[in-house]
């Protein structure tokens, strides 16, 4: 295949996966990677650096609408990117040491575990109650806005969601995702913060995170320009893409077949990687 | 929020803005180095079944730098993948700023502590 047509086909393929990723809100890394080393034959190592530069993108992108509106929580945010950035960290020095297809495996585990997360509905808004020692002293009580004014709420859990995120951010080191999915179960579910507000913080960490990641794949020469340029600006574009049509798209269906992608997907790649392809 | 030019909702503001101008200056300066990078390598095969590694002049900040000046592709691409991962870091450094003119002392050291473990990333985190 000649460079140009090989970059044209992993441009459009990116672009599928970043306008899917955005409808579906489940995000365009957890198809990318499989589509790059099952569908182009791309070594892990390079499919991942590619997927952690478009995560960065892409979170960017989004949370700049995000943060604007209201709902994000810059504290808690912060706060807990300590722990996705030391995780992420973590997990991209794990990365250079364990075997491509081991990754694969574990990438196929998170993939269906994703799947099983988004069949789920969330959880109704917690709204009042007590809040944890730590959130007093860290200041992570807030409030967003809603059809009667802004409503104030409480964090709970502050050291289970902070353990969490942790995990979350080895990996999205390790795999190269935003991990969207873990860090808004540990604001949603173990810290008990509204959904809308677990959602769009998690999408302005998930930049900061994949960034903590980065640098570590671009000082290992994980991150190839010719591979990251047609991923990075398909992605990019087909989010947005995404996000303009997701207004006024019906998207119930669209996310039961695409949580069903996402989960052939996740078993593909376990039998990849234990079979010794990945 | 008790310094009434840095509110939360300010703050938020200029934060969306600069997120947003990163990546729109990133993906240009991408596009452009994938244009040149098509045009001068346009005839080689791509295989990336095999992994090599990239050459440590597209590794570093100053070897990328040097790449990019004298108009490689590859080199302006990696600068555009640079300027992308400062975005966050850029967005967590004025956090700090902010959170010191609003005199928020353990703001300022967590967001210290997360700009740097980003730090440690991007300069030394390979080895």
């Amino acid at each position: 295949m000649s460079l140009v047509g090989f970059t044209l086909l992993v441009g459009a393929g990116s672009l599928g996966a970043g306008f899917l990723g955005s409808l579906t809100g489940l995000g365009g890394g957890a198809v990318l990677v499989p589509l790059l080393a099952l569908g182009f034959g791309v070594d892990m190592r390079y499919a991942i650096g590619a997927s952690l530069i478009s995560v960065i993108a892409t979170s960017s992108g989004a949370a700049a609408a995000y943060v604007k509106e209201g709902y994000t929580n810059l504290r808690v945010g912060m706060f807990l990117e300590i722990a996705t950035t030391c995780g992420a960290l973590g997990g991209a020095f794990l990365a250079a040491r364990v075997p491509s297809s081991w990754i694969a495996v574990l990438f196929g585990i998170v993939l269906i575990h994703s799947a099983y997360l988004s069949s789920r509905t969330p959880t109704p808004d917690a709204g009042d109650g007590t809040s944890d020692p730590w959130a007093k002293r860290l200041r992570l009580d807030g409030s967003y806005p809603s059809t009667s004014g802004r409503r104030s709420y409480h964090a709970r859990g502050v050291p289970a969601g902070f353990g969490l995120m942790a995990v979350a951010g080895a990996l999205s080191g390790l795999l190269g995702i935003g991990s969207g999915a873990i860090k808004v179960l540990a604001m949603d579910r173990v810290m008990r913060l509204p959904f809308k507000v677990s959602t769009t913080t998690s999408n302005f960490m998930i930049g900061v995170t994949a960034a903590a990641s980065a640098g570590v794949y671009l000082n290992r020469g994980f991150l190839d320009p010719g591979l990251a340029m047609p991923v990075m600006l398909g992605v990019l574009l087909g989010s947005m893409a995404g996000a303009r049509v997701l207004a006024r798209a019906r998207t119930r269906l669209l996310r039961i077949v695409f949580s069903l992608v996402i989960l052939l997907l996740g078993l593909e790649m376990i039998y990849s990687g234990l079979t010794g392809r990945l | 929020m008790r310094s009434p030019g840095w509110t939360d909702r300010r703050v938020d503001a200029i934060i969306g803005t600069l997120l947003r101008v990163g990546v729109i200056i990133s993906a240009a300066v991408v596009l452009s180095g994938g244009g040149l990078y098509l045009v001068q390598h346009g005839s080689t095969v791509p295989d990336y079944r095999v992994f090599h590694g990239e050459p440590a002049y597209l590794r570093g900040v100053s070897g990328i730098a040097k790449e990019a000046r004298s108009l490689d592709g590859r080199g302006l691409i990696q600068l555009g993948l640079l300027l992308l991962l400062a975005t966050p870091i850029a967005r967590v450094a004025f956090s700090v700023v902010a959170f010191v003119f609003q005199r928020d002392r353990t703001y300022v050291v967590v967001t210290l502590i997360v700009l740097a473990v980003l730090l440690y990333s991007l300069g030394s985190g390979g080895h």
